[in-house]
Protein backbone atom coordinates (compact mmCIF):
# COMPACT_ATOMS: atom_id res chain seq x y z
CA UNK A 1 0.00 0.00 0.00
CA UNK A 2 1.39 3.19 -1.02
CA UNK A 3 -0.97 6.18 0.29
CA UNK A 4 -4.56 6.42 1.69
CA UNK A 5 -6.60 9.36 0.25
CA UNK A 6 -9.40 10.78 1.82
CA UNK A 7 -12.47 11.64 -0.50
CA UNK A 8 -14.97 12.27 2.44
CA UNK A 9 -14.65 12.60 6.63
CA UNK A 10 -17.44 14.14 7.69
CA UNK A 11 -19.68 11.73 10.13
CA UNK A 12 -23.88 11.35 9.45
CA UNK A 13 -24.71 14.38 7.08
CA UNK A 14 -22.25 16.35 4.84
CA UNK A 15 -22.12 19.75 5.59
CA UNK A 16 -20.60 23.02 4.15
CA UNK A 17 -18.97 26.28 4.99
CA UNK A 18 -21.29 29.37 4.41
CA UNK A 19 -20.53 32.61 3.73
CA UNK A 20 -19.86 33.94 6.66
CA UNK A 21 -17.62 30.87 7.00
CA UNK A 22 -16.16 31.91 4.29
CA UNK A 23 -15.86 35.75 5.76
CA UNK A 24 -14.35 34.68 8.54
CA UNK A 25 -11.56 33.10 7.22
CA UNK A 26 -10.43 36.04 5.29
CA UNK A 27 -10.81 38.37 7.61
CA UNK A 28 -8.25 36.32 9.80
CA UNK A 29 -6.21 35.98 6.60
CA UNK A 30 -5.90 39.64 6.05
CA UNK A 31 -5.98 40.44 10.32
CA UNK A 32 -2.90 37.80 9.94
CA UNK A 33 -1.03 39.80 6.89
CA UNK A 34 -1.35 43.00 8.92
CA UNK A 35 -0.82 44.89 6.14
CA UNK A 36 2.29 42.77 4.57
CA UNK A 37 2.69 43.19 0.83
CA UNK A 38 4.05 40.13 -1.15
CA UNK A 39 6.26 40.98 -3.98
CA UNK A 40 5.72 37.41 -5.70
CA UNK A 41 2.86 34.51 -5.83
CA UNK A 42 5.38 31.81 -4.03
CA UNK A 43 5.69 35.22 -0.84
CA UNK A 44 2.24 34.74 -0.84
CA UNK A 45 2.09 31.10 -1.01
CA UNK A 46 4.75 31.27 1.97
CA UNK A 47 2.50 33.30 4.03
CA UNK A 48 -0.93 31.21 3.81
CA UNK A 49 1.17 28.49 4.47
CA UNK A 50 1.81 29.70 7.29
CA UNK A 51 -1.26 30.40 8.94
CA UNK A 52 -3.15 27.69 10.37
CA UNK A 53 -5.61 25.11 8.33
CA UNK A 54 -8.32 26.55 10.23
CA UNK A 55 -7.48 29.70 8.68
CA UNK A 56 -6.39 28.38 5.09
CA UNK A 57 -8.08 25.45 4.92
CA UNK A 58 -11.63 23.58 5.71
CA UNK A 59 -11.86 19.79 7.04
CA UNK A 60 -14.70 20.04 4.47
CA UNK A 61 -17.85 18.20 4.36
CA UNK A 62 -18.34 15.30 2.59
CA UNK A 63 -19.28 11.97 4.38
CA UNK A 64 -17.47 9.14 4.63
CA UNK A 65 -15.50 7.43 1.55
CA UNK A 66 -11.26 6.90 1.94
CA UNK A 67 -9.17 4.89 -1.02
CA UNK A 68 -6.34 3.02 -0.24
CA UNK A 69 -4.27 3.02 -2.87
CA UNK A 70 -1.73 0.23 -3.62
CA UNK A 71 0.81 -0.96 -6.32
CA UNK A 72 -2.12 -3.02 -8.25
CA UNK A 73 -4.12 -1.67 -11.07
CA UNK A 74 -7.60 -2.35 -9.22
CA UNK A 75 -9.06 0.92 -6.93
CA UNK A 76 -9.82 0.22 -3.08
CA UNK A 77 -12.34 2.12 -1.37
CA UNK A 78 -13.62 2.27 2.03
CA UNK A 79 -18.06 3.49 2.47
CA UNK A 80 -20.05 5.46 -0.52
CA UNK A 81 -20.96 8.57 1.57
CA UNK A 82 -20.88 11.61 -0.90
CA UNK A 83 -17.43 12.24 -0.81
CA UNK A 84 -17.41 8.95 -3.40
CA UNK A 85 -18.77 11.90 -5.97
CA UNK A 86 -15.70 13.77 -5.81
CA UNK A 87 -13.72 10.51 -6.09
CA UNK A 88 -15.90 9.41 -9.25
CA UNK A 89 -14.98 12.41 -10.72
CA UNK A 90 -11.25 12.28 -10.25
CA UNK A 91 -11.21 8.55 -11.51
CA UNK A 92 -12.70 9.52 -14.88
CA UNK A 93 -10.57 12.46 -14.85
CA UNK A 94 -7.45 10.29 -14.71
CA UNK A 95 -8.00 7.03 -16.44
CA UNK A 96 -10.97 8.59 -18.72
CA UNK A 97 -14.05 6.47 -20.26
CA UNK A 98 -12.93 3.92 -22.61
CA UNK A 99 -10.48 2.79 -19.74
CA UNK A 100 -12.25 -0.31 -17.93
CA UNK A 101 -11.57 -0.04 -14.54
CA UNK A 102 -12.32 -2.55 -11.00
CA UNK A 103 -12.91 -0.84 -8.22
CA UNK A 104 -13.30 -2.62 -4.70
CA UNK A 105 -15.58 -1.04 -2.49
CA UNK A 106 -15.57 -2.19 1.11
CA UNK A 107 -18.85 -0.90 3.14
CA UNK A 108 -18.90 -0.57 6.69
CA UNK A 109 -22.11 -0.54 6.84
CA UNK A 110 -25.69 0.84 5.58
CA UNK A 111 -26.96 4.14 7.00
CA UNK A 112 -26.98 6.81 4.44
CA UNK A 113 -24.47 8.80 5.19
CA UNK A 114 -22.60 5.75 3.91
CA UNK A 115 -23.79 5.55 0.34
CA UNK A 116 -25.19 8.30 -0.23
CA UNK A 117 -22.56 8.60 -2.18
CA UNK A 118 -22.84 5.72 -4.71
CA UNK A 119 -25.75 7.11 -7.20
CA UNK A 120 -23.02 10.01 -8.20
CA UNK A 121 -20.16 7.81 -8.43
CA UNK A 122 -19.58 8.52 -12.16
CA UNK A 123 -17.66 4.83 -12.72
CA UNK A 124 -20.75 3.06 -11.99
CA UNK A 125 -22.73 4.11 -15.24
CA UNK A 126 -19.62 3.13 -17.48
CA UNK A 127 -20.00 0.13 -19.19
CA UNK A 128 -16.87 -2.06 -18.93
CA UNK A 129 -16.89 -0.50 -15.55
CA UNK A 130 -16.54 -3.83 -12.84
CA UNK A 131 -17.55 -2.76 -9.22
CA UNK A 132 -17.48 -4.86 -6.39
CA UNK A 133 -18.93 -4.34 -3.39
CA UNK A 134 -17.50 -5.95 -0.18
CA UNK A 135 -19.55 -6.35 3.52
CA UNK A 136 -21.29 -8.27 6.08
CA UNK A 137 -24.56 -7.12 5.73
CA UNK A 138 -26.87 -10.07 4.25
CA UNK A 139 -28.86 -6.86 3.10
CA UNK A 140 -26.30 -5.26 1.34
CA UNK A 141 -27.32 -5.38 -1.65
CA UNK A 142 -30.57 -4.80 -1.07
CA UNK A 143 -29.66 -1.01 0.33
CA UNK A 144 -27.91 -0.16 -2.74
CA UNK A 145 -30.80 -0.64 -4.94
CA UNK A 146 -33.23 0.73 -2.84
CA UNK A 147 -31.44 3.92 -2.78
CA UNK A 148 -31.37 3.82 -6.39
CA UNK A 149 -35.42 3.10 -6.98
CA UNK A 150 -38.28 5.38 -6.61
CA UNK A 151 -39.32 7.50 -4.74
CA UNK A 152 -35.79 7.42 -3.23
CA UNK A 153 -33.65 8.44 -6.92
CA UNK A 154 -34.35 9.45 -10.06
CA UNK A 155 -32.44 6.82 -12.13
CA UNK A 156 -32.84 3.37 -11.32
CA UNK A 157 -30.39 0.80 -10.04
CA UNK A 158 -30.89 -0.47 -13.68
CA UNK A 159 -29.38 2.24 -15.49
CA UNK A 160 -26.04 0.96 -13.90
CA UNK A 161 -23.70 0.52 -16.48
CA UNK A 162 -20.85 -0.98 -14.70
CA UNK A 163 -20.75 -4.99 -13.89
CA UNK A 164 -21.64 -4.74 -9.89
CA UNK A 165 -20.62 -7.16 -8.21
CA UNK A 166 -21.61 -8.27 -4.14
CA UNK A 167 -19.63 -9.70 -2.09
CA UNK A 168 -21.11 -10.98 1.43
CA UNK A 169 -17.65 -11.22 3.56
CA UNK A 170 -17.57 -13.15 7.19
CA UNK A 171 -16.50 -11.26 10.07
CA UNK A 172 -13.09 -12.30 11.83
CA UNK A 173 -12.45 -14.48 8.08
CA UNK A 174 -9.60 -12.92 6.16
CA UNK A 175 -10.34 -12.72 2.02
CA UNK A 176 -7.38 -11.69 0.15
CA UNK A 177 -9.17 -8.99 -2.44
CA UNK A 178 -6.77 -7.14 -4.80
CA UNK A 179 -3.89 -7.58 -3.32
CA UNK A 180 -4.42 -7.11 -0.38
CA UNK A 181 -5.69 -8.96 2.96
CA UNK A 182 -8.66 -7.91 4.19
CA UNK A 183 -10.11 -8.86 7.81
CA UNK A 184 -13.66 -7.24 8.14
CA UNK A 185 -14.68 -7.39 12.28
CA UNK A 186 -18.18 -6.52 13.62
CA UNK A 187 -18.23 -3.14 15.95
CA UNK A 188 -20.82 -1.60 18.12
CA UNK A 189 -22.97 0.58 15.99
CA UNK A 190 -27.28 0.18 15.47
CA UNK A 191 -27.62 -2.86 13.17
CA UNK A 192 -24.08 -3.29 13.65
CA UNK A 193 -20.56 -1.86 11.55
CA UNK A 194 -17.86 -3.48 9.87
CA UNK A 195 -14.30 -2.65 10.74
CA UNK A 196 -11.66 -3.88 8.12
CA UNK A 197 -7.88 -4.02 8.13
CA UNK A 198 -5.80 -4.51 4.94
CA UNK A 199 -2.49 -5.69 4.98
CA UNK A 200 0.03 -5.92 2.25
CA UNK A 201 3.38 -7.07 2.54
CA UNK A 202 4.96 -4.22 4.11
CA UNK A 203 1.87 -2.54 5.28
CA UNK A 204 -1.44 -2.38 7.56
CA UNK A 205 -3.98 -0.08 7.00
CA UNK A 206 -7.59 0.12 9.59
CA UNK A 207 -10.52 1.50 8.85
CA UNK A 208 -12.74 1.47 11.53
CA UNK A 209 -15.35 4.54 11.88
CA UNK A 210 -18.95 4.33 13.26
CA UNK A 211 -17.42 1.97 16.50
CA UNK A 212 -18.70 3.00 19.77
CA UNK A 213 -16.64 1.39 22.31
CA UNK A 214 -17.70 0.38 25.98
CA UNK A 215 -15.18 1.12 28.28
CA UNK A 216 -16.11 -1.18 30.81
CA UNK A 217 -15.94 -4.51 28.32
CA UNK A 218 -11.90 -5.23 28.45
CA UNK A 219 -12.80 -8.11 26.06
CA UNK A 220 -13.88 -5.57 23.64
CA UNK A 221 -10.96 -3.69 24.00
CA UNK A 222 -8.59 -6.39 23.54
CA UNK A 223 -10.27 -7.25 20.60
CA UNK A 224 -9.51 -4.01 19.12
CA UNK A 225 -5.76 -4.12 20.44
CA UNK A 226 -5.30 -6.96 18.37
CA UNK A 227 -7.30 -5.65 15.39
CA UNK A 228 -5.03 -2.24 15.43
CA UNK A 229 -1.57 -3.88 16.40
CA UNK A 230 1.43 -2.56 14.34
CA UNK A 231 -1.62 -0.78 12.15
CA UNK A 232 0.55 2.08 9.78
CA UNK A 233 -2.57 4.13 10.20
CA UNK A 234 -5.77 3.49 11.94
CA UNK A 235 -8.52 5.45 10.44
CA UNK A 236 -11.25 5.96 13.60
CA UNK A 237 -14.28 7.49 14.49
CA UNK A 238 -13.82 10.09 17.02
CA UNK A 239 -17.17 12.05 16.39
CA UNK A 240 -17.17 12.73 20.18
CA UNK A 241 -15.63 14.24 23.19
CA UNK A 242 -15.24 11.22 25.82
CA UNK A 243 -17.43 12.80 28.17
CA UNK A 244 -20.22 12.71 25.40
CA UNK A 245 -19.56 9.25 24.43
CA UNK A 246 -20.04 7.69 27.73
CA UNK A 247 -23.25 10.09 29.16
CA UNK A 248 -25.94 12.16 26.83
CA UNK A 249 -24.49 9.99 23.75
CA UNK A 250 -23.95 6.71 25.09
CA UNK A 251 -25.19 4.16 22.78
CA UNK A 252 -25.19 6.21 19.89
CA UNK A 253 -22.71 4.44 18.16
CA UNK A 254 -19.65 6.82 17.73
CA UNK A 255 -16.44 7.02 19.53
CA UNK A 256 -13.60 9.75 20.83
CA UNK A 257 -10.08 10.95 20.52
CA UNK A 258 -9.10 9.87 23.64
CA UNK A 259 -9.92 6.00 23.17
CA UNK A 260 -8.74 6.38 19.58
CA UNK A 261 -4.75 7.02 21.28
CA UNK A 262 -5.43 4.86 23.78
CA UNK A 263 -6.38 1.67 21.58
CA UNK A 264 -3.78 2.68 19.81
CA UNK A 265 -0.85 3.32 22.13
CA UNK A 266 -1.72 0.20 23.40
CA UNK A 267 -2.07 -1.89 19.44
CA UNK A 268 1.47 0.31 19.03
CA UNK A 269 -0.38 1.77 15.58
CA UNK A 270 2.10 4.49 14.26
CA UNK A 271 -0.48 6.69 13.09
CA UNK A 272 -4.08 7.85 13.82
CA UNK A 273 -6.38 9.50 12.11
CA UNK A 274 -9.44 11.26 13.45
CA UNK A 275 -12.41 10.55 11.42
CA UNK A 276 -16.21 10.84 11.51
CA UNK A 277 -16.06 14.34 12.65
CA UNK A 278 -18.90 16.06 14.04
CA UNK A 279 -21.52 18.02 12.17
CA UNK A 280 -21.25 20.64 13.81
CA UNK A 281 -18.08 21.31 14.46
CA UNK A 282 -16.41 24.08 12.42
CA UNK A 283 -13.04 24.38 11.51
CA UNK A 284 -11.63 26.02 14.60
CA UNK A 285 -13.61 23.28 16.89
CA UNK A 286 -11.78 21.01 14.69
CA UNK A 287 -8.40 22.56 14.71
CA UNK A 288 -8.28 22.24 18.36
CA UNK A 289 -9.24 18.82 19.11
CA UNK A 290 -6.30 18.07 17.04
CA UNK A 291 -4.18 20.04 18.97
CA UNK A 292 -5.14 18.57 21.91
CA UNK A 293 -5.19 14.80 20.87
CA UNK A 294 -1.64 15.70 20.18
CA UNK A 295 -1.28 17.38 23.63
CA UNK A 296 -3.34 13.72 25.10
CA UNK A 297 -0.90 11.55 23.04
CA UNK A 298 2.23 13.37 24.38
CA UNK A 299 1.13 13.04 28.12
CA UNK A 300 0.25 9.88 28.07
CA UNK A 301 2.63 7.91 25.46
CA UNK A 302 4.40 6.58 28.72
CA UNK A 303 7.26 4.24 27.38
CA UNK A 304 5.32 3.78 24.36
CA UNK A 305 6.76 4.52 20.70
CA UNK A 306 5.18 8.25 19.57
CA UNK A 307 1.78 7.93 17.44
CA UNK A 308 1.30 10.59 14.61
CA UNK A 309 -1.88 11.87 15.04
CA UNK A 310 -3.84 13.52 11.87
CA UNK A 311 -7.46 14.97 12.37
CA UNK A 312 -8.55 13.59 8.36
CA UNK A 313 -10.02 16.58 5.85
CA UNK A 314 -11.17 15.74 2.41
CA UNK A 315 -8.59 16.13 0.20
CA UNK A 316 -5.77 14.65 2.85
CA UNK A 317 -3.48 12.46 1.34
CA UNK A 318 -1.02 10.40 3.87
CA UNK A 319 1.93 8.38 2.62
CA UNK A 320 2.26 5.71 3.76
CA UNK B 1 -8.11 8.17 59.50
CA UNK B 2 -9.98 5.00 58.32
CA UNK B 3 -8.23 3.39 55.83
CA UNK B 4 -9.67 0.58 52.79
CA UNK B 5 -7.32 -1.21 51.34
CA UNK B 6 -8.15 -2.88 47.98
CA UNK B 7 -6.12 -5.11 45.91
CA UNK B 8 -6.26 -3.62 42.13
CA UNK B 9 -4.19 -5.86 40.26
CA UNK B 10 -0.92 -8.77 40.53
CA UNK B 11 1.01 -5.59 40.11
CA UNK B 12 -0.88 -1.88 41.94
CA UNK B 13 -2.45 -1.51 44.80
CA UNK B 14 -4.68 1.40 45.14
CA UNK B 15 -5.59 2.75 49.06
CA UNK B 16 -8.42 4.53 49.43
CA UNK B 17 -7.73 6.50 52.60
CA UNK B 18 -10.75 8.68 54.04
CA UNK B 19 -11.35 11.63 56.47
CA UNK B 20 -13.86 13.61 57.23
CA UNK B 21 -13.04 17.82 56.75
CA UNK B 22 -15.03 20.81 57.08
CA UNK B 23 -18.36 18.50 56.81
CA UNK B 24 -16.84 16.31 53.60
CA UNK B 25 -15.97 12.83 53.42
CA UNK B 26 -12.77 12.83 51.54
CA UNK B 27 -11.34 9.91 49.76
CA UNK B 28 -7.62 9.63 48.76
CA UNK B 29 -7.30 7.71 45.36
CA UNK B 30 -3.54 7.39 44.62
CA UNK B 31 -1.61 5.42 41.38
CA UNK B 32 -2.69 4.95 37.94
CA UNK B 33 -6.40 4.51 37.58
CA UNK B 34 -5.72 3.11 33.64
CA UNK B 35 -7.96 -0.10 32.09
CA UNK B 36 -6.77 -2.96 34.50
CA UNK B 37 -7.38 -1.08 37.16
CA UNK B 38 -10.68 0.23 36.61
CA UNK B 39 -13.15 -2.20 37.48
CA UNK B 40 -10.97 -2.68 40.84
CA UNK B 41 -11.50 1.82 41.16
CA UNK B 42 -14.97 0.96 40.93
CA UNK B 43 -15.66 -1.66 43.41
CA UNK B 44 -13.22 0.33 46.06
CA UNK B 45 -15.71 3.05 45.59
CA UNK B 46 -18.73 1.55 45.75
CA UNK B 47 -19.24 1.06 49.77
CA UNK B 48 -18.49 5.40 49.21
CA UNK B 49 -21.44 5.83 46.94
CA UNK B 50 -23.83 3.56 48.85
CA UNK B 51 -23.90 6.81 51.34
CA UNK B 52 -23.52 9.37 48.79
CA UNK B 53 -27.13 10.56 48.82
CA UNK B 54 -28.98 13.77 50.10
CA UNK B 55 -28.46 14.62 53.69
CA UNK B 56 -25.16 12.65 54.37
CA UNK B 57 -21.53 14.39 53.92
CA UNK B 58 -20.68 15.03 50.50
CA UNK B 59 -18.18 13.25 48.83
CA UNK B 60 -14.74 14.28 47.72
CA UNK B 61 -12.02 12.34 45.94
CA UNK B 62 -8.85 13.73 46.35
CA UNK B 63 -7.10 13.12 43.23
CA UNK B 64 -3.54 14.29 44.54
CA UNK B 65 -2.17 11.15 44.05
CA UNK B 66 -3.18 10.09 40.81
CA UNK B 67 -0.87 9.93 37.93
CA UNK B 68 -2.84 9.05 34.92
CA UNK B 69 -6.49 8.19 34.44
CA UNK B 70 -7.74 6.30 31.78
CA UNK B 71 -11.21 6.43 29.42
CA UNK B 72 -11.96 3.05 31.88
CA UNK B 73 -11.09 5.39 34.95
CA UNK B 74 -13.13 8.22 33.47
CA UNK B 75 -16.39 6.36 33.16
CA UNK B 76 -16.03 5.23 36.54
CA UNK B 77 -16.58 8.40 37.49
CA UNK B 78 -19.02 9.39 35.30
CA UNK B 79 -21.26 6.45 36.48
CA UNK B 80 -20.54 7.27 40.25
CA UNK B 81 -21.08 10.87 40.14
CA UNK B 82 -24.70 9.98 37.49
CA UNK B 83 -25.39 7.58 40.52
CA UNK B 84 -24.65 10.38 43.65
CA UNK B 85 -27.21 12.90 41.47
CA UNK B 86 -29.82 10.70 41.53
CA UNK B 87 -29.49 10.04 44.94
CA UNK B 88 -29.24 13.76 45.30
CA UNK B 89 -25.94 13.43 46.97
CA UNK B 90 -23.05 15.02 45.90
CA UNK B 91 -19.82 13.80 44.63
CA UNK B 92 -16.82 15.67 43.34
CA UNK B 93 -13.15 15.15 42.89
CA UNK B 94 -10.24 17.71 43.63
CA UNK B 95 -6.54 18.43 43.41
CA UNK B 96 -5.96 17.10 40.36
CA UNK B 97 -2.35 16.54 39.12
CA UNK B 98 -1.17 19.12 35.88
CA UNK B 99 -1.47 15.82 33.17
CA UNK B 100 -4.23 14.78 34.77
CA UNK B 101 -6.30 17.78 35.12
CA UNK B 102 -5.34 18.15 31.27
CA UNK B 103 -6.52 14.82 30.29
CA UNK B 104 -10.30 15.96 32.04
CA UNK B 105 -10.07 18.93 29.45
CA UNK B 106 -9.38 17.34 26.81
CA UNK B 107 -12.12 14.49 27.58
CA UNK B 108 -14.35 16.97 28.24
CA UNK B 109 -14.90 15.79 31.55
CA UNK B 110 -14.03 19.05 33.42
CA UNK B 111 -17.71 19.64 32.04
CA UNK B 112 -19.58 16.94 33.13
CA UNK B 113 -18.02 15.99 36.48
CA UNK B 114 -17.52 19.12 39.66
CA UNK B 115 -13.63 19.63 39.70
CA UNK B 116 -12.13 21.91 41.71
CA UNK B 117 -8.51 23.21 42.06
CA UNK B 118 -8.20 21.73 46.17
CA UNK B 119 -9.62 20.15 48.96
CA UNK B 120 -9.61 23.52 50.59
CA UNK B 121 -11.50 25.25 47.60
CA UNK B 122 -13.89 22.31 47.17
CA UNK B 123 -14.14 22.30 51.26
CA UNK B 124 -15.39 25.91 51.30
CA UNK B 125 -17.83 25.27 48.57
CA UNK B 126 -19.52 22.07 49.65
CA UNK B 127 -18.60 21.56 53.69
CA UNK B 128 -20.90 23.08 56.36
Amino acid sequence: MKKVVFWGTRGSLPVSLNSRDVREKIVAALSAANGKSFRTPEALNDFVNKLPFSIAGTFGGQSSCVEIVHKGPEHVICDMGSGARVMGQDKIARFGVPNPQTYHIFISHLHWDHLMGFPYFQPMYIPGNRIVIHGCHRELEDAIHQQMSNPNFPVDYSQAGARIEFDIMEPGRTVFVAGLNVTPKRQLHSGDSFGYRFESVDRTVVYSTDSEHRLDDLESHRGFVDFFAKADLVIFDAMYSLAEAVSVKADWGHSSNVVGVELCHAASARRLALFHHEPVHDDKQLGRLLTETRRLEQITRGDNPPLEIYSAYDGLIIEL
Amino acid sequence: MAYLKFELSAFSLMNLPTREQSGVLIVSVSGRVDHLASEEFSLAIEPILQNCRQGALPVLLDFSGVEYISSAGLRVLMLASRRAKAERGVFAVAALQPLVQEVFAISRFNLIMPCYVSIEAACKVLGS
